[in-house]
């Protein structure tokens, strides 16, 4: 399968291309967001008040980067546990946002919500966070300077690979994966 | 031994002798030892964990779980040559001490002399603050501290410090079960097992296990957690615990879960196991879970 290029919004045409275990490199503003700023956007929503950033087609990226040093664009940047969002998230997809890049599984709840709103789950690689930094080309903090490395960034990449784990038609890559090399009868 | 007690018995003269010759150690060395060693834990990959990932690019069949461990020796690659950590969650400071008896410290409180050394560490270290001062109301404490001490008597005049930066992703897929006695070895085995299974895709494998079996449930708990400060690929001192942590690796590296749980071979690069003697009635295991990077780093003063 070879390597799919998008960028933010993302439409349903691109959407609905992307399948479980796709490889993507994403390019363009992408958005930070990790538990307290989702604890408080969620909040906002259920209060019907505006939120800080349009999501409508956006992705968030869940991480909360180390500082940068002076010179550099951003610190280490890799995804934290998705998991950990998976209570707010449906709430967010139904707002309208389409992409999440983190690492580690979704709840069924939300594999349900990404397949009913038409979104999609990517995976980048954790740990590799060094590496994922060289990516990022602009960091900005739109939302919430006072939560630290959970503020909400706004950060601008160039060909950020990541994974489809979770497509819009219900599918997960990481029980597709391990299907694949789980040893029966261990 | 003799002589030190003869010494503060004998005669004033000897007594005030022995001690003068006490080492002191500066409250003021043990800061700057303990910044150094949260930057150095965050950034440098250690030599064990890089002998590993190589060793588990050989052996792994999966062609995404073979790429993502080239991935990770390149990405500690990039932040020694770039003096970044290698990972943004750059942990909670746990430190380990081993006091020598025969140490006196001098000049402050020896507590507070390690919290200022992660203060100092994470500020100047560039490294992110991830503490909250309560664990309900969660305001970020923003500067690391506290951290946590782990701090053992021992015989000596040195003073071994290792700081080991925890994760919360792994450290959040850890686990504790007091099992029956009748439970036995398989038991241990397979709540082992069932917590990597568990864990998934979650802790960032390929994962460092510790495991604590016997004692009490802190104490098992404090033996997984000690365990990770073993080299990976090291051998276990004990015989049979050399073999249990083969075939809890053997077994784990079945799962299917393989780097970043995208399926593969290479689920954990190492297990290592420590017990203690247990009640009659218990038989305590605690599993801690560690991404690959297994942090930590020491010296002796």
């Amino acid at each position: 399968m070879s390597t799919i290029k998008i960028t933010p919004p993302l439409t349903d045409a691109v959407i609905q291309n992307l399948r479980a275990g796709q490889q993507v490199l994403i390019s363009g503003d992408i958005y930070t967001g990790r538990d307290a700023a989702h604890k408080r956007l969620v909040e906002l929503i259920q209060n019907k008040q505006p939120l800080p950033v349009d999501f409508n087609g956006q992705i968030i990226y869940y991480v909360g980067p180390t500082p940068a040093r002076p010179g550099q664009i951003i610190g280490a940047a890799g995804p934290t546990t998705a998991g950990r969002m998976d209570v707010y998230t449906p709430q967010l997809l139904e707002y309208g946002l389409k992409g999440m890049i983190g690492k580690g599984k979704r709840s069924p709840e939300v594999i349900k919500a990404i397949q009913q709103h038409q979104a999609v789950y990517f995976a980048a690689i954790g740990g590799a966070a060094a590496l994922i930094s060289k990516c990022i080309k602009a960091a900005e903090i739109v939302a919430y300077p006072e939560l630290g490395p959970e503020a909400i960034y706004r950060l601008t990449v160039a060909d950020f690979p990541a994974i489809v784990i979770n497509d819009a038609f219900g599918n997960d890559f990481y029980d597709q994966g391990v299907q694949q090399y789980l040893k029966k009868g261990s | 031994m003799t002589a030190i007690y003869t010494s503060r018995t004998n005669s004033a003269n000897t007594a005030l002798r022995g001690a003068l010759e006490i080492k002191k150690i500066h409250c003021h060395f043990i800061t700057k030892a303990v910044a150094k060693l949260c930057c150095d834990a965050c950034i440098h990959l250690g030599q064990d964990v890089l002998t590993a990932l190589e060793k588990g690019i050989q052996q792994e069949t999966s062609p995404t779980g073979k790429e993502i461990l080239e991935i990770l020796v390149k990405n500690a690659h990039i932040a020694t040559a770039e003096n970044i950590p290698m990972c943004q969650d750059t942990g909670f400071a746990v430190v380990f001490v081993e006091l020598g008896q025969d140490v006196h410290i001098t000049d402050g409180d020896f507590n507070e002399a390690i919290n200022e050394g992660v203060r100092q560490g994470y500020q100047d270290g560039y490294l992110r603050k991830s503490i909250v001062s309560h664990p309900l109301k969660r305001v970020n404490t923003g500067d690391n501290t506290p951290c946590i001490i782990h701090t053992k008597i021992v015989p000596g005049e040195n003073i071994k410090i290792t700081v080991a930066p925890k994760g919360g992703g792994s450290e959040n897929m850890s686990a504790l079960k007091m099992l029956k006695p009748a439970d036995g070895l398989n038991g241990v085995k397979n709540f082992v097992i069932e917590t990597v299974k568990a864990a998934g895709p979650n802790p960032c494998p390929p994962l460092v296990i510790g495991v604590g079996i016997g004692g009490t449930m802190e104490k098992a708990a404090m033996m997984a957690k000690e365990s990770l400060l073993r080299d990976v690929g090291s051998v276990n001192p004990l015989a049979d615990l050399v073999v249990l942590e083969q075939e809890l690796l053997t077994e784990i590296n079945k799962l299917g879960i393989g780097p970043q749980g995208l399926g593969g071979k290479i689920t954990a690069l190492a297990v290592h196991v420590e017990i203690f003697a247990a009640h009659i009635a218990s038989l305590p295991v605690a599993v801690n879970i560690n991404c690959h990077a297994a942090r930590h780093k020491s010296v002796i003063l």
